[in-house]
Formats: structure tokens, sequence, C-alpha cells
């Protein structure tokens, strides 16, 4: 469990990484999408991993986990869904104004293809 | 009962608020704007009238290490003051110029924009401190590309893009601490910080260096500046003006954290070493950016990337006396860099005539550190106070200077010297009034030195020791 979860973890960061560095928009804000997938499950598991239990006290449980991290990840989650929004509204308002989606800043000429 | 701690980020949201619900109307938008910003110089002023010693104020009277904890001491309310000194004649200028009118919900996003960066400034909570960031780069989003176009759009792409990058960065590293302390509460932290087991200590080395490499994005520090020059240059001018503070927020967070939390334990000495040479890297790449830009605001930029390096060499530093030089450089900097800004604007849109040109020639002075103002008195305080490392930081910082002066005079002289094509017409009485009126801040900062570094002592005193801190945060009867 705890080697799949960090396989998880990796393999969605890597292709955040990977999406990132590419040069038209899209494939960037699915990058980040990527990351912040991956940073979201992080914070899941930074209270460990405990399958099976309740995240507040019971007694009828055998044990509880960790509450705050899952707070925190909703919290993570609402920001990071707003911010990709603002971003693909950006990103469609340049591509209907520059004619292309490209993410670097050079002179239209230049990059006109 | 303080409930004014909290009134800086209240005040601005709800008016912002308001202006969203009911101001259709640009006159009624500015006067609930100007209310805003002059009430939110106000508050600070109250905080720095109850004394130096540090309040805190307990969310939902919930207690301390649970509860989300807003504490204002020296160095926030010092960082308060500064942003409402700057935000006003900001704000005079955006109406003087009529930049507000160019768009929908300047002055909305604008009070967002304080709301948030008072927040970060008085957030003694690490998450919060997460929350408050991305609520100033939300607003600061819909303030860059404030006035639309293509080229606006596209550098704005970039700087949500790098911005939201820094945020993941930032939630690697709170994840990374929560692990290994189970506490994100600043006072809790800096107390369970140095009690780390040995098994833990790599782990948290590595989540201190991914928070400072979050706040080096934020502060523009090398090699995370590649976002700023473009952002800033393309960034309407009285919003990058107010955009010079923004950069300082990095630099904050990492006095805070730095000397409360991560100057002890496993983590004791580290942050020095890494910021020290970015620093210098920092100051010494603005320089060269002065000298080989050809435009204002993007001169501009660069000018604050530089002055980002001095404030970072007196940070990592960590000594009581270069915390003095790097709060000074820091306060004088935001004003001279947000007067720059202004000045560029006014230039771009109304073309260089006489009193345009004379504020230029003050606030290049100010952003190069030259004698009469008090960016030099800001360096003076800087060397003096690393004078072990002469040699390194000292011909760092003259080269840097140099650099700066001589982009400057390449510039004004091709700018204010030579006719252009268009006649200048005469700029707005308000426009030159506000960005004056910046420079008399600093002519009040070198006038008023003393009693100012006074002061600045008191604020690094309270950073040094912070068991007031800590004291404050622990549950209070009524708290």
């Amino acid at each position: 469990m705890n080697l799949l979860i960090a396989v998880t973890i990796g393999l969605l960061t890597a292709c955040g990484v990977y999406l990132i560095l590419r040069l038209r928009t899209f494939p960037v804000i699915l990058g980040l999408t990527f990351l912040s997938y991956a940073v979201n499950i992080f914070i899941f598991i930074s209270g460990r991993l405990a399958p099976g239990l309740p995240p507040i006290i019971d007694k009828a449980a055998p044990g509880y986990t960790d509450p705050l991290p899952q707070a925190l990840v909703l919290t993570a989650i609402v920001i990071s869904f707003g911010m990709t929004a603002v971003l693909v509204l950006m990103a469609i308002g340049a591509h209907l104004g520059a004619g292309h989606d490209r993410v670097d800043l050079r002179d239209d000429a230049e990059a006109g293809e | 009962m303080s409930h004014l701690v909290i009134a800086p980020i209240l005040l601005p949201a709800v008016l912002a608020g308001l202006i969203l619900l009911v101001a259709r109307g640009i006159v009624l938008q500015r006067l609930i704007a100007l209310a805003g910003a002059a009430g939110f110089l106000a508050l600070p002023l109250l905080l720095a009238g109850r004394g130096g010693a540090p309040v805190a104020y307990h969310l939902g009277n919930w207690p301390a290490p649970f509860g989300i904890v807003l504490i204002a001491d020296g160095l926030s309310v010092l960082m308060l003051l500064l942003l409402a000194v700057v935000a006003l004649p900001v704000l005079l200028y955006t109406m003087a110029s009529g930049w507000d009118a160019r768009g929908r919900h300047f002055h909305a996003l604008f009070l967002f924009l304080l709301a948030g960066l008072a927040g970060a400034f008085l957030t003694a909570d690490a998450f919060n401190l997460f929350v408050f960031f991305e609520l100033l780069l939300i607003a600061s989003y819909g303030l860059m590309v404030h006035g639309g176009g293509a080229g606006r759009l596209r550098a704005g792409i970039q700087y949500v893009g790098f911005n939201l990058v820094g945020s993941t960065l930032f939630l690697f590293a709170l994840a990374t601490i929560y692990a290994v302390t189970g506490t994100l509460n600043m006072a809790d932290l800096a107390v369970k910080w140095q009690l780390l087991p040995p098994a833990d200590q790599a782990l948290a080395r590595v989540a201190a260096v991914l928070l400072l490499m979050v706040f080096a994005v934020k502060g523009a520090l090398v090699p995370l500046q590649f976002w700023l020059p473009g952002t800033y240059a393309a960034a309407p001018g009285p919003v990058a003006a107010l955009f010079a503070i923004m950069t300082k927020v990095g630099a904050y967070a990492a006095l805070r954290l730095g000397w409360l939390v991560f100057d002890a334990g496993p983590t004791a000495g580290m942050w020095a070493e890494l910021l020290q040479p970015a620093a210098l890297a920092t100051l010494v790449l603005g320089a060269v950016g002065v000298l080989g830009s050809r435009d204002l605001p993007r001169q501009a930029a660069f000018a604050a990337i530089g002055s980002m390096g001095l404030v970072f060499l007196g940070v990592a530093a960590a000594t009581p006396e270069a915390t003095v030089a790097a709060l000074y450089y820091l306060i004088h900097s935001t004003l001279a860099g947000a007067a720059l800004f202004l000045v560029a604007d006014l230039a771009g849109r109304r073309g260089a005539t006489g009193p345009v040109a004379a504020l230029f020639m003050a606030s290049a002075i100010a952003v190069a550190g030259l004698p009469p103002l008090s960016g030099f008195l800001g360096k003076i305080l800087l060397l003096q106070a690393l004078e072990a490392q002469a040699l390194l930081i000292w011909s760092a910082v003259l080269l840097a200077s140099f650099l700066t002066i001589l982009g400057f005079a390449l510039t004004g002289s091709a700018r204010f010297w030579k006719a252009h094509g268009t006649a200048p017409t005469a700029a707005e009485p308000l426009a030159l009034a506000a960005t004056g009126l910046l420079l008399a801040g600093l002519v009040a900062m070198t006038l008023l030195a003393g009693p100012l570094t006074l002061w600045l002592q008191g604020v690094a005193e309270g950073l040094a020791d912070p068991a007031p801190y800590i004291a404050a945060t622990a549950p209070q009867s009524g708290g």
C-alpha cells in the first residue's frame, strides 16, 4: 500500500513536471493539474496511512486517523481548482487575442509559423 | 479582547465585497476604495500605538496549536504600515490616470489584494500563510491582466503558471513539515523543530529547503526570478507599483520563519548558507538587467530584482544588525520601486515632460542608492552589518550600484533628452502628486533615519527573541 501510493505520487509528479515544460498552454495546464493531484495525495498521506479507521474518535473503532490532513487537502483542492479555472480562462483569452497559444514571450513576428 | 488584530484583513475584504455587490458606478467604487485604503492606514497605526508586545487573536477562540492564530508583532505592524503607505498613493495615481476605468473590478481586486497581503503579514499558522498567499495571488492575477490585451494576457499566463508551481511546492513543503512535526502553528513548530529525532532530520531539512524555494519564487531570487521582468513590465503601471511590495512578502516570510523556526535544530544556519550566494547573484543580475533593458518598465522590473538581492543579503546574515539594514532597505526599495513604476507609466502614457523627468531623476537616484536619498543610508547600514565579508559583498554591492546608475543614465538621456515623434502632453497633477508622495516618503526616511532605525532595532530584537511571540500564541482566557 505504501509503495503503491509513493509510486503513484512520483508518477503523477513526473508527468506534471514533463508537461509544464512544454511550449503550448494546454499541456502546461494539464501538467499543473497533475502536479496538484500529486500534492493532494501527498498531503493526504502526511497524516500516515491508516486504512479503515474513522477520522474521529469513536469508542467502537480500534483507533482513528488524523483528520487534519483531510481538512488541509480540501482547502488545497478548492484553491487549485479555482486557480486552474483562472489559468484556463486567461489561456483562452490569450489564444484568441494573439492567434496562437505558445507560452513563451517572443515577438509575434518571430513566433509566427 | 483584541479584535483590532483581524481588522486589517476584514476591512478591505468586506469593502471589496461591498463594491462587487452594490457599487456599479466608478465614482462610488473610487470612494469606497479610498475609504478602505485610508482606514487601512489607520489600523496599523492603532496597532503600533498598543506597544511592541505581540498581540494574538485566536480565530473562533480555538486554543492555540489546534485553531488558527493571528499575531500582530513588531514586524507584522511594520509590514502592514508599509503596505498602507504604498497602497494609498498608488490608489490615488490609479484614479488620476484613469487606469481603474479601463477594465472592470479594479477596486474590488485592489482591496482583495490588500486583504491577502495583510493576512500573510499577520498569520501565525503556516498553512494559513499558504491560504493568504493564494488569496493575494488570485487578486494579483486579476490586477495583472487589468485592461486586457493579448500581450498582457500572455505575460499573465507565465505569471500564473510560475506561481501555481510555487504554490504546489509550498504544499509539498507544508505536508512534509506536518508529517515530520505534526503541527503547522508557527510557534508550536518553533518548539518542536528543536526536538526532532535524528531519523526525521533529513526529511525536515528537505522541507525547509522546499519552503525556502517557495519564498525565493515570491521574492524573485536567482535562479527563480524568471517570472518577474515580463510580468512587471507587462502589468499596468500602478499595478506594477503595488506589486513592488509583493516580492517583499517572500522576504517577510523568510525573515519570520527563518528567525522563528528554521535557524535551530536540524536546519541551523542552512538558510543563510543557501541564501547568500543566491542573493549576491540576484543583486548582480538585477543590475545587469537594468543596464541591458531599453524601456523604463522593464528596467524598473530588473531594479526590483536587484533590490531583492540586497534585502536577502541582510536576511541571510541572520544577525540583528543585518536585519535592521534589510528592513530599512526593504522599506526604501518598496517606496522607490513603486515610484519608479509610476514614473515609467507616466512617461509611457504622457511623454517626457519636465515634471516627469524630474520625478524620474529623483526615483532613479533613489533606486540606484545614490547619496541624497535613503537608499544610500540603507546600503551603508547593510555594508556595515556585513563588514566581516567585506571583500566579496562590498565589491558586489558597489559593482551592482555602478551598473544600475549607468543603466538609468543611459535610458534617462535617451528617453528624456531626445525628441520623440509625438509631442508630450502635460501629466495629470494628481498623478504627479501621488508619485511625489512616494518620493516624499523617501525624504522622510532619510531625515528621520535615526528614529526609524531605533524602531527597526526593536523589531529585529523581537525577531531574535521569539519567547514573547511563542508566549502570545498560548491560549488566554477570553483571548
